[in-house]
């Protein structure tokens, strides 16, 4: 038994069986369950190491497989990764029977989740960029449903990721001539502004995330919530990858400057254009830029910091998308729109659902006391303690994606009806949404609860991850 | 020297090809012509690859447009987007005027891009940016689906070309034919989504 097998090919497997089964909500538990043992699998059962059962039986999950001549492997430091992605993916399929979208969501979340991770594991890894090209192939039916007319967004998300590949692997074959001649300047700032391009355009950094308000208005949110959490988390684990493989990379001098500057774009664009917004959908969406954004500061500061900052904020960003895109799936499908008009005083009907929209948005924030606050006054600080005035680029942002969080409640409690309160909404999703921000709270007052997951993240990475 | 006339005739056949998805909105001459780019495709890619291996880009390349052609003729021909876009005529001079104004910008940079990359030669590069170009500029102007994909498709097939001088990994071909496929099966998946309800509205 190997490694890739069970992470990479059982998923595989698994997803077409899952599309056999006509009921959703058995397809939701699943694919949370399957999800759930493969995250505890990872968690618990050492890679290369042998495990003795009985005085004579032993046997031994080993790190590689050969496909093509060429190696997946997953080592055991990346074991806690594997824990972590599996982990939050679950609680994806688990709310997916909640969202009424399970039948696609788990069969093709499956899929891409197992493709990212065959992605991250790949040998040479220059390979991993077609393989992200396929998951991001299979996510558009997940983003756009057979019934619907494709719209705008998912044509932009289509050209906007495939448009990266080339440049990912060009720089690819660019950079092993930069590991035979180091000293070549042209050849570095070549390799590093393709790398950079393709990056860009999977990371859809300013001005190339105008397809996320788009697909946010026309797909389902939950769907969109889900390919904003993973493709970018995957994304960035990919970069991580480049920078802990090649030292000049990351001793490139202008590379912390322009992590800081395109993080900052994200964060004061993502901000601004949420102020305005007249569409709960739309708001997450510039939200997710916003997060995109930290991101980005958090491996600014990948010299003083190594990958803390980063990686604390992969559980917040992912459970506070989770549940703001359930919640707002929940409302589209049973009021049919999103939009500010339509929202007034929704409150009263909807208080569970709404209250997680509300949460997910000041957790998104960096609100006192939620799950987002640790992550994002860390790198705030970090930001503040390199360049001011950068940090106040940072408040700015902030600033404005409260402004929308307010405008958001102002609508939703604005009304002149005078039936009082009812809980409307399925118990199930009632359930979950209340759970999620139970967790969103409580990893707001006691960070510490992440880091069993989050100690070992860094070390998958040897050269940054300190 | 002959090998090299029939590789600027390869050039030739790739420009003819773009400009006819730029001019034409028929979807039977834009697949026609999305087979014709494979062919010259094949022929600049055989210059540094193995005659089979360049093979599989045509193949590969057919498959695409047989398999786009197949989703688009099981179509209501009333939901032809050519029939839909009255100011087609009128932007066609436009179109025209842009594709050979590309074909310059290519034909220009070619010689710098050519110093940047020893061991390519001047037809491959020519031919490599001028489906890049077109691609983005057939990207630039459509967001109907079948004409995204083939926007797509000349772009990826542009980069193909120049990967082929640097790579020539078996499993690099097979994964870049897979996601050449798989965008063909996403372009008929986007074609026919919703048709069956414009369909029966149009019934």
């Amino acid at each position: 038994m190997s490694a890739p097998l069970i992470w990479i090919g059982i998923p595989l497997l698994l997803a077409p069986l899952l599309w056999l089964i006509k009921r959703a909500d058995i397809i939701a538990l699943l694919g949370g369950i399957s999800a759930l043992f493969l995250s505890a699998l990872a968690w618990l059962i050492p890679i290369n190491t042998a495990i003795r059962i009985t005085a004579n039986i032993s046997f031994k999950i080993s790190d590689s497989i050969e496909i093509l001549g060429r190696q997946i492997i997953i080592s055991p430091e990346d074991q806690s990764l594997l824990t972590l992605l599996y982990g939050v993916a679950a609680l994806w399929f688990f709310g997916s029977s909640a969202a009424y979208i399970a039948r696609r969501f788990v069969p093709l979340g499956m899929t891409i989740l197992a493709l990212l991770i065959a992605s991250l594991a790949v040998e040479p890894f220059l390979y991993a960029a077609l393989i992200i090209q396929t998951a991001i192939l299979i996510a558009v039916p997940l983003l756009s449903p057979p019934e619907d007319k494709p719209g705008r967004g998912v044509i932009r998300f289509l050209i906007y990721q495939t448009l990266a590949m080339p440049f990912i692997l060009f720089s690819g074959w660019l950079l092993a001539g930069v590991e035979s001649s180091p000293g070549d300047i042209e050849l570095l700032t070549q390799a590093a502004v393709l790398l950079a391009l393709g990056f860009a355009f999977l990371l859809s950094i300013f001005p190339l995330f105008t397809w996320i308000p788009l697909l946010m208005e026309e797909a389902s949110p939950y769907a969109v919530g889900f390919v904003l959490w993973l493709l970018p988390t995957a994304v960035f684990l990919f970069a991580l990858g480049f920078l802990n493989r090649y030292a000049w990379l990351r001793e490139y001098p202008q590379l912390p400057n322009a992590l800081r500057t395109a993080g900052l774009l994200m964060v004061l664009t993502g901000g601004l254009w949420a102020a305005f917004q007249r569409h709960l959908g739309r708001m997450m969406g510039y939200a997710s830029i916003v997060n995109t954004g930290f991101s980005l500061l958090s491996l600014s500061l990948i010299a003083d910091h190594q990958l803390s900052a980063f990686s604390l904020l992969l559980i917040p960003q992912a459970l506070s998308l989770a549940v703001w895109s359930l919640a707002l799936s929940v409302l589209k499908m049973r009021e049919k729109s999103l939009d500010f008009k339509d929202m007034q005083g929704i409150m009263q009907h909807y208080p569970i659902i709404i209250s997680g929209i509300i949460f997910a948005h000041l957790s998104a924030i960096g609100l006192p006391l939620l799950a987002g606050f640790p992550p994002i006054i860390a790198i705030w600080n970090g930001v503040a303690k390199k360049e001011i005035i950068a940090a106040s680029w940072v408040a700015l942002g902030l600033a404005s994606l409260l402004t929308g969080a307010i405008r958001t409640l102002a609508v939703v409690v604005m009304t002149d009806d005078e039936d009082g309160w009812t809980l409307n909404g399925g118990t199930l999703q009632n359930i979950l949404i209340g759970l999620g921000i139970f967790f969103i709270l409580l990893l707001g007052i006691f960070p510490q609860f992440s880091y069993p997951v989050l100690n070992n993240l860094p070390s998958a990475f040897r050269y940054i991850g300190g | 020297m002959s090998t090299q006339i029939i590789s600027w005739i390869a050039v030739l056949i790739l420009f003819s090809a773009t400009l006819s998805f730029l001019i034409t909105q028929d979807w039977r001459w834009n697949l026609a012509a999305l087979a014709l780019l494979y062919l010259g495709v094949f022929w600049l890619t055989q210059i540094h690859w193995t005659f089979s291996m360049s093979a599989v880009k045509l193949v590969t390349g057919w498959m695409v447009a047989t398999i786009l052609g197949i989703t688009r003729s099981a179509l209501d021909p009333e939901l032809d987007p050519a029939l839909q876009h009255l100011s087609w005529s009128q932007g066609r001079f436009f179109r025209i005027l842009t594709a050979f104004l590309a074909l310059f910008l290519a034909i220009s940079t070619t010689p710098t891009i050519t110093n940047l990359l020893p061991g390519i030669g001047a037809v491959e590069v020519a031919g490599s940016l001028i489906l890049l170009i077109m691609g983005l500029l057939l990207l630039g102007l459509t967001t109907e689906p079948l004409h995204v994909i083939i926007g797509l498709l000349t772009f990826i097939a542009g980069f193909e070309i120049l990967y082929a001088a640097v790579e020539d990994a078996t499993l690099v071909a097979a994964l870049l034919a897979i996601i050449n496929l798989g965008l063909a099966l996403v372009g008929a998946y986007l074609i026919t989504a919703n048709a069956e309800e414009n369909q029966e509205k149009n019934e």
